[in-house]
């Protein structure tokens, strides 16, 4: 299954920007960010498609997965 | 006997008050630089220092923003750019709350640290520069935790509240409080090169969708830290974000989340509820 992943701010260091990336069937948002090593307290806004979903979300063909970091500084 | 309207009106150089003419009518009738703004303002007079302003927002509209009261959570790295920058567009009443004090590593960024003034509340350091730079404004200080508790009688008779604090868990209680008062609350976060901005109008969920993936602690604020452009960028936006609100003009960010990199120098506007709108 294929899948975009589009990375954010920080989470670009030392990864990508976009990547076209093979999972297994099954794969989560979750899933993809272990295997980013994207620590989950570091997880913000995650969109697939441009829509809002959870780290349970299950992943299909095609889809297009953005995350961005978790920013709270003021 | 000549009062304070006639003054204003014999003293005023082509519609604009000069600051000297400003002090010397408040000495003269015995009232504030406020009162005197107020009516100068009130009669279509622009007092000097915001003749800059004028094609950007009309003298009733500076009328309106010297009758408005504006609270600002946090008097640190954001919270020293809001309220500079309020105070020089011309809000007549701001309420800056803070419980804290500066440090030296607050030296980078937070616009009312100095060395000088280490160790010495966030909302003193506010008030002594307000009055240095718009005495014509008055700055409410609370040396205090925003809380759920105090939250209402806090910002009690603002209009619009911005968000310059540093922890996730007081956003979102500050989130539900403007929900519960009415008012809209205008948000911004930082970390490193990045930010964000959106503004919640009464009866949306904003912070909750933005947050609802947090579990507790910090943000990636904590391994980036803040350097000195970012607190800039980000307050000013919150403060064109108030100014609309305000003068009710202009476009805000609601259910619109502006995200700003500065490293790749990219802005994003993300749907708060649907998604991705641009990019």
């Amino acid at each position: 299954m294929n899948v975009t992943v589009k990375l954010f701010a920080s989470f670009r260091t030392g990864r990508f920007e976009i990547e076209s990336v093979d999972f297994p069937a099954g794969t989560t948002v979750a899933d993809v960010a272990d295997r980013l090593k994207l620590p989950r307290t570091e997880l913000g806004i995650m969109l697939i498609n441009s829509r809002h979903v959870k780290l349970d979300r299950i992943l299909a063909e095609g889809d297009t997965l953005a995350l961005f970091p978790l920013l709270g500084g003021g | 006997m000549d009062t304070l309207p006639i003054f204003v009106r014999d003293h005023a150089e082509g519609q604009l008050l000069p600051w000297n003419r400003q002090v010397e009518g408040a000495e003269q009738f015995g009232v504030t630089l406020a009162h005197v703004e107020e009516v100068a303002l009130d009669r279509g007079i622009l007092p000097s220092r915001y003749q800059r302003n004028r094609k950007a927002l009309s003298v009733t509209d500076q009328l309106t923003l010297f009758r408005s009261s504006v609270a600002v959570i946090g008097c640190g790295g954001l919270g020293g750019y809001v309220v500079e920058e309020l105070a020089r567009l011309g809000v007549g009443r701001i309420v800056v709350i803070d419980p804290d004090v500066f440090e030296e590593h607050n030296l980078n960024r937070q616009l009312f640290s100095s060395p000088d003034n280490l160790g010495q509340a966030k909302v003193k350091a506010a008030v002594t520069r307000i009055n240095a730079i718009n005495p014509a404004v008055t700055l409410v200080p609370f040396q205090a935790a925003f809380s759920p508790e105090n939250g209402a009688g806090l910002l009690g008779g603002c209009r619009v509240a911005v968000d310059a604090l540093d922890s996730i868990q007081v956003r979102l209680e500050l989130a539900q409080v403007c929900n519960e008062l009415k008012i809209p609350l205008v948000h911004g976060a930082i970390a490193g090169w990045f930010g964000h901005v959106t503004t919640q109008f009464p009866g949306d969920d904003t912070l909750q969708n933005i947050y609802h993936s947090w579990k507790g602690g910090k943000g990636v604020e904590e391994i980036l830290g803040n350097p000195s452009f970012t607190p800039a960028l980000v307050a000013s936006l919150e403060v064109a974000e108030v100014c609309k609100l305000l003068t009710g003009q202009g476009t805000p960010l609601r259910g619109r989340q502006l995200m700003i990199d500065l490293f790749s120098m990219e802005i994003n506007i993300i749907d708060v509820c649907e998604g991705t709108r641009e990019s």
